[in-house]
Formats: structure tokens, C-alpha cells, sequence
């Protein structure tokens, strides 16, 4: 890091961010993960907190890869991974499975993004407007139907541009509907007034969080 | 008596014109009518319209039929895929027609051509730019974009089990949108695994009713690839 500061922290990796994300999930919610770093949140929910993930292609009760002795080659998960069935689970088909995600019955939707607004809008679906042909799967069903909408990301794109921003640069998924981001280095709550911060990790200050930051971050009333 | 299995591959397949809109089961592999859509290859018809999750993959399949020339037109969710190249070709060309659809609202248009209605209010999507172009409600407080029903003439799926009536199973993650799809299309053609003697199938575990399957062929090829 290139700071001016004589601050030491450690931005938590890919696997300390499910993790932290995973404390705040309680039994008892239906929970539907977005591929990349939300997936692997599920790993960080011990089996016996009855947590019941949802995958939009029609699993309710996902559970984890299977051992290799136990793959089950009709069984995959919207990321298209071999996964296996907790006791308990079923299928559904696609329309039924959305009615799930759209009638507002998960209790909480963790997806990815690239960036996030200070109003909650995000975008996480399409960088720009002509590079490849664009694809959005659930994102926006997911992002407006299910109770809450937490993200988890890095806090800073690759060359160190902030992702919780003012404005969207980028095509949005939906308007309004983030409720809390994880990031590496904090975790924020959205409310009417802007990003709250919840959480820093030890031994980076406010001002530093805020350096890294577009939007304004504001203090817990 | 009612007997809704076909023997070959080309009675299976008669009737479909050009120009006729198939909807495509299957989330990847799995659940994917693969032999139905080699049967469609080789009958022939063109300027097709597609309805599928994804835009097919590799070589075979979809991705044939695609690189045949065959389709016009393709609505899907989710057209991206490491081996979408066959798709992604055609696109930059200007040679194949998109219509990208949020998974959900794409499932619902169909679900709401089964079931007769004609259009529907839907918030996902809202401010964004698959919403372009469509009207815009504030129904209960929450801005909504207007979907219409998306019908098929043709539906191609694949079941588990299916008996004479055209009464269908599935496999595990292999329902996805075969079951919608079937009720969205004019003729509904479905590939099974296996077929069992009518009476077999415990009317609790029946996903599909005959109702809306006109035709059934036997295709016990085993599992997906992995």
C-alpha cells in the first residue's frame, strides 16, 4: 500500500469476506448467492445454523460440491458447479424458482458488483456498451426481489478506483436496493443519508477508509 | 387410446415451420433437449426465432444449429459463456438478432403465455436499460416496467419419465424451464429418459400433465456431460 500513513492493516481476502459476511446470517433465512465471492459464503455457515440457500435454476436447499465418489451430474447450481441437495431440499422449476426471488420469500440476496452508489443504486451487470455480447441472468430479478440486498466486493477496483460512489458510471442492475456492503477493507450500511460504516478493519482509520472512497461515509448515529 | 409417443425422430419433428418461435429447456447441459435439437437440425426449418437461457456452448447443439445459420433471432438471459464462441461470432457479425431478458421475467413471460395472460407489471428491470422503450407504472408504490407474454409455436423439452398421455417427470436441476416452457407453446415436444406404462407415475410426483405435451420420444442417452 502506498500510504503516507504509518498505519498497518490487512484487507481481508476473498475467503475473510464470506466469512464476515457469514456471521450476520442467521437460521431460519432463505438466502440466494451470487456467483464469484458471494458463492462462497456458504462455506463459512456452519451446518448446524440452518441456513437454506437457494439457486435460482431450481435447487432450494443447495448444498455443498459434492465428495468425488458422490457426484451427481444432474445436480448443479445457477453457476452451473456440481453441487449436492441438504435433507430437506427440493426442486422447482425456473418459474417457480423466480416466483421465490420476485414475490419477495428470500429472506436476503448477496450478489457481486462493481460498484455501488450512496443511494443504494448497483450495477454489476455490463461495464460498457459494446464490448461483448451483454448477459444479465437473475441479476435484476434478484436485486429488487428479495428482502434485502447485501453486496460483497473489493473495496477499490485493480488501479485503485473507488467502487461505493456518488453516481453509477456503469449501467445499473437496480435502483435502490443495496442494503449493506461487505467489502475487504469495511462493512456499510446503506440508509437514507448515505453509507453508514459498521465495521473497519483493525487498525485502518476513518479518513483512511474515506480516501478510498467516492461517497461520503458517515458515522453510526 | 390416447398414445402420444412417437417412434422416429421425424415424426417427432413435423410441422415445425420456418419462421416459427422454439423455446429451448435446459440451464447448461443439463435438462437440455439435445437429441429434439439435432432432430430440428436435421429437419430442416430456418429463420428460426430461440427462447433459451443461454445461447449454447461448444460445437453441438444450439451452437450448431446457430452456426447453420438457421436461427434469426435469440431471447436469453444469459447469452455468456466460456464456450459461447459460436454465438458471440455471429453477434459482433450483426448476423443474429439478441433479445436479452432478465432469467425471471423471461420465465414469467412464458409462464404467462400458459396461463392466458396477456401481459404483466413487473419491477425488475426497472431503470435500466433492458427497460428501454417500455412503459412504465407506479403500481403500490413501486415503478414497474410492462412485460408481455412470450408464446412459443414450438417448445422442445426434456423429462425424466413419460407415459402415453405425455404425463412428465423430471430430473433433479434438470426441470429448470422445461415445465414452463411446456405450457407456453402450441406444440410441446418432450425428449424422455424413460417411458413408463400409463398409471405408473404417482399423480402426486406428476410436474408436467399430458395436457400440455402433444408429443413424446424416447431418448435414453444417460446423464449430462460434466
Amino acid at each position: 500500500m502506498a500510504d503516507s500513513t504509518l498505519s498497518t492493516f490487512t484487507p481481508l481476502d476473498r475467503n475473510g469476506m464470506a466469512a464476515r459476511l457469514a456471521r450476520d446470517v442467521p437460521e431460519g433465512w432463505y438466502v440466494n448467492l451470487g456467483i464469484g465471492i458471494p458463492t462462497l459464503v456458504a462455506d463459512h455457515v456452519p451446518l448446524d445454523r440452518e441456513v437454506i440457500f437457494h439457486s435460482e435454476n431450481g435447487v432450494l436447499g443447495m448444498g455443498p460440491a459434492p465428495a468425488k465418489e458422490a457426484i451427481d451430474p444432474w445436480l448443479i447450481n445457477a453457476g452451473k458447479q456440481l453441487v449436492t441437495l441438504r435433507t430437506g431440499g427440493c426442486y422447482v422449476h425456473h418459474a417457480d424458482s423466480f416466483a421465490m426471488i420476485r414475490g419477495g420469500h428470500l429472506d436476503l440476496c448477496v450478489l457481486g458488483a462493481y460498484q455501488v452508489a450512496e443511494n443504494g443504486d448497483i450495477a454489476n451487470w455490463a461495464t460498457s456498451e459494446n464490448d461483448t455480447a451483454p448477459a444479465v441472468g437473475g441479476a435484476m430479478d434478484l436485486a429488487v426481489g428479495a428482502k434485502r440486498l447485501w453486496v460483497v466486493m473489493e473495496h477499490q477496483t485493480k488501479d485503485g478506483r473507488p467502487r461505493l460512489v456518488n453516481h453509477l458510471s456503469y449501467p445499473p442492475t437496480a435502483l435502490g436496493a443495496v442494503k449493506r456492503v461487505y467489502t475487504n477493507l469495511a462493512v456499510l450500511d446503506v440508509e437514507a443519508r448515505g453509507f453508514v460504516v459498521r465495521d473497519i478493519v483493525p487498525g485502518l482509520s476513518l479518513a483512511e477508509l474515506q480516501a478510498r472512497s467516492e461517497a461520503k461515509l458517515h458515522l453510526p448515529a | 387410446m390416447i398414445d402420444r409417443i412417437v417412434k422416429t425422430m421425424a415424426e417427432a419433428m413435423t410441422g415445425i415451420a420456418d419462421g416459427a418461435v422454439v423455446l429451448l429447456g435446459g440451464f447448461g447441459s443439463v435438462g437440455q433437449p439435445q437429441a429434439l435439437i439435432d432432430g430440428l437440425i436435421e429437419q430442416g426449418a430456418r429463420d428460426l426465432t430461440v427462447v433459451a437461457n443461454n445461447a449454447g456452448s461448444g460445437g453441438e447443439g444450439l451452437a450448431k444449429l446457430l452456426a447453420l445459420g438457421r436461427v434469426r433471432r435469440i431471447v436469453c438471459s444469459y447469452p455468456r459463456s466460456p464456450s459461447s464462441t459460436v454465438f458471440e461470432d455471429l453477434y459482433k457479425a450483426g448476423k443474429i438478432e439478441l433479445e436479452l431478458v432478465p432469467q425471471g421475467t423471461l420465465a414469467e413471460r412464458m409462464r404467462a403465455a400458459g396461463a392466458g395472460v396477456q401481459a404483466f407489471f413487473t419491477p425488475t428491470a426497472y431503470g435500466t436499460k433492458l427497460a428501454e422503450g417500455k412503459e412504465i407504472r407506479e403500481i403500490n408504490g413501486r415503478n414497474c416496467v410492462l412485460e408481455y407474454a412470450l408464446p412459443g409455436d414450438v417448445a422442445l423439452i426434456e423429462a425424466w419419465q413419460a407415459d402415453r398421455w405425455g404425463n412428465l417427470t423430471y430430473r433433479r436441476s434438470g426441470r429448470n424451464f422445461n415445465p414452463v416452457m411446456a405450457t407456453a407453446a402450441k406444440l410441446t415436444i418432450a425428449q424422455a429418459q424413460h417411458i413408463v406404462e400409463l398409471g405408473a407415475l404417482d399423480p402426486e410426483a406428476v410436474v408436467t400433465p399430458g395436457i400440455f405435451v402433444d408429443r413424446v420420444i424416447h431418448v435414453p442417452y444417460g446423464d449430462p456431460p460434466i
